[in-house]
């Protein structure tokens, strides 16, 4: 009976982490980080550098394997047993810090090459454009500005635009689960503001972990927030709650 | 990419690429036009071709099909293989087993079965793996699949422990020094130092009459066309754009759900029958295979054509190719030693002053000539070198 009721309550997850730990040479990057995202949430992550972020990211986008603990996606399937494709094949999408686009290649080969399904070698070999593909990549452009640039090398384009392009890619995807480091870095504050109102709009249909360290940026989010401090979670909840902490002020705010 | 030319593949394929499309052509009449000047121009004619010239450039075609495998792996996937000298060694090895029973009793100890190099180590029978070489049709077949399994292999074991870079470069070296080495000893059963040569005919054609090597030289530029044909078919493939995403960010394609391994598997695999094609035209052509050709250095030879022509084309790999071995030939004959001098310095001239090869300076002439007010409109000539 309670196990049913356990599992029922489980099942509003996306992503389930408990008890997470990694340790390179003795140094632990993470230290039993507990952490749920549930469907359709939006969860901006924020903590000084070192803090276990972008370790977090390698943990469940099979790239790193943990020491120990649990990561669940919607339930079910245990990421920690997959390697990096295999995870992004499940449904979930990671952004880099730095915009990782294939700059030699064209925005609209970018975006196409992203696009769910056709991952194997022979798919791939004879995969063609079809019309519904078509449509969808439009469709991506149109979303992240860039119509009147995908016949461009993706290398040519501004660093915002790159971070929208990898953005468009991640979208193509069709992940529920989008893990996003950093997306600020680097923007005018224009396409900052512009980026947050986009993550609001894919709130909705999908489920977004933001890492940042602008804190406009979060404000403009506009939701739960999460504070990591060496491995694990120090605090949770809306921005003011955690501003307000004696503890991450002491860490990570400054005083 | 402004032009899409629709229709069947093969008509989409070479009418979507200018440049493979003259350099095709040029194939295509340098293949017919060779051998019949050689056999139907009589001799002392302005336009008559010898059979030495003729064999000559029969090589250098060998080594542009050689040139294009290795552009294919390290051009579009940035695989920079130091060892694919081994593939087209052992195409070339198929090739001269099958050569060898077809010598049958006309050798100098005149036994039916066993190749000369056998009963001077008094052998009595045909080792297993000579069995079936009297046919040509498992030769064939051989000249794919022994590089194709030796590079699946290696591959697999390779890719998927995520070696890449130099530390992959070093591994392909060192496996095509442990085949020279293991080829170099007389009990592997291949001819030991001199390797297999004295070769009488292919398909019951005497190896020597003109007819014979006209066919072979058209053999090999046809075997250039259709290995560049297929080179081409898989760059511009979806598939070829998931090869550039690993070889521009290995890790961005394995995030987009890409089995990067796998890519790079059958990429290599690939390359590697092409070279071994490569190596079984180049053998009837100069009459020998002997361990020499898997000498570590004629490996980094052909990374330096492929640097020369312009990476990543394909067709620059073919220019390459014909160029450096041009410069060879004229050079060695002219002054020997300093070549390999002139050979280590056309590769740091290369990197340090044509990133992109002859190719890479051609458009750049071509550019300046069609905007003579300074750069700009950049991205044809961009898109023409990397498409």
């Amino acid at each position: 009976m309670s196990l049913a009721k356990t599992k029922h309550i489980e099942q509003s997850t996306v992503l389930y982490m408990n008890g997470v730990s990694v340790s390179f040479d003795g140094f632990k990057a993470l230290n039993s980080l507990s952490l749920y995202i549930e469907p359709g949430e939006m969860r901006a992550i924020i903590g000084p550098n070192g803090a276990g972020k972008t370790t977090m990211m390698d943990v469940i986008t099979g790239k790193t394997r943990p020491d120990e603990g649990t990561i669940l996606f919607r339930d079910e399937q245990d990421l920690t047993r997959y390697d990096e494709a295999q995870v992004a094949n499940m449904g979930v999408g990671r952004k880099f810090q730095k915009p990782s686009v294939i700059e030699s290649l064209t925005v609209f080969e970018n975006i196409e090459m992203s696009l769910k399904g056709g991952r194997s070698v022979w798919q791939a070999l004879v995969q063609k454009l079809t019309p519904a593909r078509q449509q969808k990549i439009d469709e991506i452009l149109e979303l992240i500005d860039l119509t009147d640039r995908q016949h461009e090398e993706a290398g040519s384009l501004s660093h915002g635009q790159k971070q929208w392009l990898e953005i468009g890619m991640l979208l193509g995807q069709e992940p529920e689960l989008l893990l996003i480091d950093e997306p600020a870095a680097g923007m005018t504050d224009e396409e900052t503001m512009k980026t947050a109102e986009l993550f609001k709009r894919l709130a909705k249909k999908h489920s977004l972990m933001v890492v940042e360290h602008d804190m406009d940026f979060i404000e403009a989010l506009d939701c739960k927030v999460t504070v990591l401090h060496e491995g694990r979670v120090l605090a949770e909840g809306s921005l003011e709650t955690v501003k307000a902490n004696p503890q991450v002020i002491e860490v990570y705010l400054g005083r | 990419m402004s032009q899409e030319f629709k229709g069947g593949p093969l008509t989409r394929l070479i009418m979507n690429d200018k440049a493979g499309r003259k350099l095709l052509l040029a194939l295509l009449l340098v293949s017919v036009l060779v051998p019949l000047s050689n056999l139907l121009v009589p001799e002392g004619s302005f336009f008559h071709v010898s059979t030495f010239t003729m064999t000559l450039l029969g090589k250098y075609l060998c080594y542009a099909l050689l040139a294009v495998a290795v552009d294919l792996i390290w051009g579009y996937c940035g695989i920079l293989s130091l060892g694919h000298g081994a593939f087209f060694a052992l195409g070339g090895y198929a090739m001269g087993m099958y050569l060898m029973r077809q010598i049958g009793d006309r050798g100098v100890y005149a036994n039916p079965e066993l190749p000369d190099f056998m009963v001077f180590l008094n052998w009595t029978e045909l080792p297993w793996y000579w069995q079936g070489f009297d046919q040509f049709w498992f030769a064939m077949v051989m000249v794919l699949a022994a590089p194709g399994i030796l590079a699946f292999v290696f591959g697999a074991l390779a890719f998927r422990s995520r070696v890449t870079g130099v530390y992959l470069s070093i591994i392909t070296q060192a496996l095509t020094y442990a085949l020279l080495l293991a080829f170099f000893r007389n009990d592997m059963g291949f001819g030991g130092n001199n390797g297999l040569t004295d070769f009488k005919d292919i398909l019951g054609f005497d190896l020597q009459a003109d007819g014979t090597r006209a066919a072979l030289f058209f053999a090999s530029g046809i075997a250039l066309i259709v290995g560049y044909l297929i080179s081409r078919f898989i760059v511009t493939s979806k598939l070829g754009r998931v090869l550039v995403a690993i070889r521009d960010s290995e890790s961005r394609a394995r995030f987009m759900g890409y089995r990067v391994e796998w890519y790079k598997l059958f990429v290599f695999v690939v390359s590697s029958m092409l070279a071994g094609v490569a190596g079984a035209l180049y053998v009837p052509q100069v009459g020998i295979i002997n361990p020499g050709e898997f000498a570590p250095i004629n490996s980094i030879e052909i990374i330096i054509w492929v640097a020369v022509g312009g990476r990543g084309t394909l067709y620059g790999a073919v220019i390459g190719a014909v160029l450096v071995n041009y410069a060879k030939t004229y050079f060695t004959g002219a002054f020997a030693e300093l070549w390999l001098f002139m050979l280590g310095g056309l590769f740091v001239l290369t990197t340090l002053y044509l990133p992109k090869g002859v190719v890479g300076l051609w458009h750049q002439i071509q550019e300046k000539r069609r905007s003579p007010g300074g750069p700009g409109g950049g991205s044809d000539i961009a898109a023409e070198g990397k498409a």
